[in-house]
């Protein structure tokens, strides 16, 4: 077991390392920082762009190896280098990590728990009024692109301001600026801000997990062990609960990895439309600013991330499914 | 789905059958009737009006809709629906090319995979490993620069080359059973050459998976397409497509909703349209649904 585990570790830091490596190479060839300089006005001459550009290890004149060279061994020591205005990278996602974490996880636990519980009820409703509207609105929801969700609950939240004359959601940050008072009003505050962000972020999330939810338990209702829980004199609400609901959840665990990636693209459109400072609104300035290093540490970041969520689908697994647990 | 052409036999064909079950359900008709209905507005659209999408009316600036301009007109006097309907001509081609091109390649990866094993099943396992890791919009949002100035079809490649790794893992597993069946053992034993019996014994039998798969992938690519393009990061100006239509309306969308609506609604369709294809296909193609509908 330990042996496996063991292969299994190396064989995501290989994972990781690779995919960074990747995103370092094809940022370094795809993304020219010297146009940044190029651009300005008056226009620095050509040895102190040189100069620069050396300094922040970004220069194109160097060989794309070489400047491989120098990132990597910075990288094995923990360091990613520093932005294209001299900022260390580290400092930038230690700062920005949290923001988008908080995003992701209310979002994916909003959005799981929702789904899988308006999946099961459409099942065990199935073909009845219930079921049709939560299939009709999953339908509508999977359709809608996050950029326009975010759009229309920004305009739903400024007619709602409006209309009441209360800021009842904020949509743009994750805090009002020069707020002052004490932990309850700081944490409302935060609160509000969050309410918009995740359930644009959720929303999609409920949608996709209610369809997969929805099938899988329309399988496990059928079964022999729901009905033999049944007879054995379970009530309705346990057996459905207990047996049918735990049984489906193992197929929807599966998915959870498959979906974790759209999750990560929906954060980023989220923080950008609502003005979060995390790691997805630092990627989309930082491609268009030629920000190589940035750019590789934000999709190291992902790749972890990615991983991590696969081996807590796993972990979930086995927890769900007995059969899976190896040596008790 | 020729068959249906020629007077039924004692037993209906599979794409008769198919067919049928997915015109009896009422939702995956009105899909295709609506994606039927969005497909004219895109290629026929064009004609119906005389302004071109480029065309500025100096006449008429953030005007709302009016019978000169149907769906309005923008910032410098464009008018929104001539961008529009060729907004959406562009997402649909590129929807339709990155779906086909990304289940072609799920469809032949996952097959070699699962026929061969072996060392070839695990380098090609790790390369959808190695993918899956990498998130599509950060990559093809590294690699825009690349075509900027180039052409779109670059586009359409990138996205089909970070779409296919799902699909490639359940067809390997379908594959890996395929390939102990009786008709498959015997073009081996007979000495038929591994690349012929993936084409015409392994790829037929989960043609069915991969049928739904493009009509889904469709959803998938347009909405990824609008996205990128959302940020900058797709179709690039003076092209227009309904990501950079919607970017560009989306800080008036209070103001002049008439910019932000239009795109956004016929976006929506399109992928809602697409979706109940697929998923009428999904139930029709699948053996266990003929009771329950």
């Amino acid at each position: 077991m330990a042996k496996f585990l063991l292969r299994r570790l190396l064989n995501y830091v290989l994972l990781v390392a690779v995919a960074t490596s990747l995103a370092y190479l094809l940022a370094a060839s795809a993304l020219h920082p010297r146009v940044n300089y190029e651009g300005r006005a008056p226009r620095p001459s050509e040895a102190v762009i040189d100069a620069k550009l050396d300094a922040l290890n970004l220069n194109d004149k160097t060989p794309l190896w070489e400047r491989y060279g120098t990132w990597a061994t910075g990288v094995l020591h923990g360091d990613f280098g520093k932005t294209w205005l001299g900022e260390s990278v580290n400092a930038e996602i230690a700062r920005r990590f949290g923001v988008t974490l908080r995003l992701l996880v209310t979002g994916m636990v909003v959005g799981g728990v929702i789904g899988v519980l308006l999946g099961a009820l459409s099942a065990v409703r199935q073909y009845r009024l219930t079921d049709r509207l939560i299939t009709a609105g999953s339908f509508l929801v999977m359709s809608i692109p996050v950029f326009v969700l975010g759009v229309l609950l920004q305009v739903g939240a400024t007619k709602v301001n409006d209309v009441t004359g209360l800021k009842i959601f904020e949509f743009s940050g994750e805090y009002a600026a020069g707020l002052s008072g004490g932990f309850w009003a700081q944490l409302a505050d935060r609160l509000k801000h969050l309410v918009l962000p995740t359930i644009s972020l959720a929303l999609g999330q409920i949608a996709v997990f209610s369809r997969y939810q929805r099938s899988a338990m329309l399988d496990v209702l059928a079964a022999d062990f729901v009905r033999t829980a049944r007879a054995k004199g379970l009530r309705r609400r346990t057996a459905l609960l207990r047996h049918a609901l735990r049984t489906a959840l193992i197929p929807s665990v599966t998915y959870f990895t498959y979906t974790f990636g759209m999750l990560l693209v929906g954060t980023t459109l989220t923080e950008k439309i609502f003005g979060w400072h995390g790691l997805g609104e630092w990627f989309v300035d930082s491609v268009g600013q030629n920000d190589v290093n940035a750019v590789a540490a934000v999709n190291c970041v992902a790749a972890v991330l990615v991983l991590v969520a696969g081996l807590a689908s796993d972990v979930v697994y086995a927890v769900l499914d007995p059969r899976v647990r190896v040596g008790g | 789905m020729t068959e249906l052409a020629v007077p039924a036999p004692t037993a209906a064909s599979r794409g008769g059958v198919v067919l049928r079950r997915a015109l009896r359900s009422r939702s995956a008709l009105a899909g295709a009737v609506l994606l039927a209905l969005l497909f004219l507005l895109a290629f026929a659209g064009p004609y119906l009006t005389r302004w071109g999408y480029d065309d500025k009316d100096f006449t008429a600036f953030r005007q709302p809709p009016s019978p000169a301009h149907w769906f309005g007109t923008g910032a410098a006097g464009q008018d929104v629906f001539a961008a529009t309907v060729r907004g959406m001509q562009k997402s649909l081609v590129i929807g339709l090319l990155v779906a086909v091109v990304s289940t072609g390649l799920a469809g032949l990866v996952g097959a070699f995979a699962g026929y061969f094993l072996g060392a070839v099943d695990r380098v090609l396992m790790w390369v959808v490993d190695l993918l899956l890791v990498l998130p599509s919009f950060l990559m093809v949002a590294i690699l825009s620069p690349l075509f900027q100035g180039s052409t779109w079809l670059l586009f359409v490649a990138l996205l089909a080359a970070f779409m296919w790794m799902v699909t490639a893992r359940i067809i390997r597993g379908m594959t890996m059973s395929l390939r102990e069946r009786e008709y498959v053992l015997a073009a081996r034993y007979i000495g038929v050459r591994p690349a012929r019996i993936i084409f015409r014994h392994i790829l037929p039998n989960v043609a069915s998976l991969l049928i739904v798969d493009a009509t889904i992938n469709v959803s998938v690519a347009v909405l990824s397409e609008s996205a990128l393009s959302y940020f900058g990061f797709g179709v690039q100006p003076p092209d227009v497509s309904l990501g950079t239509l919607l970017a560009d309306a989306s800080t008036d969308a209070t103001t002049y909703p008439w910019l932000f609506c239009f795109p956004a609604a016929l976006l929506v369709l399109i992928v809602l349209a697409v979706n109940l294809v697929g998923d009428g296909l999904r139930d029709a193609l699948d053996p266990g649904s003929g009771q329950a509908t």
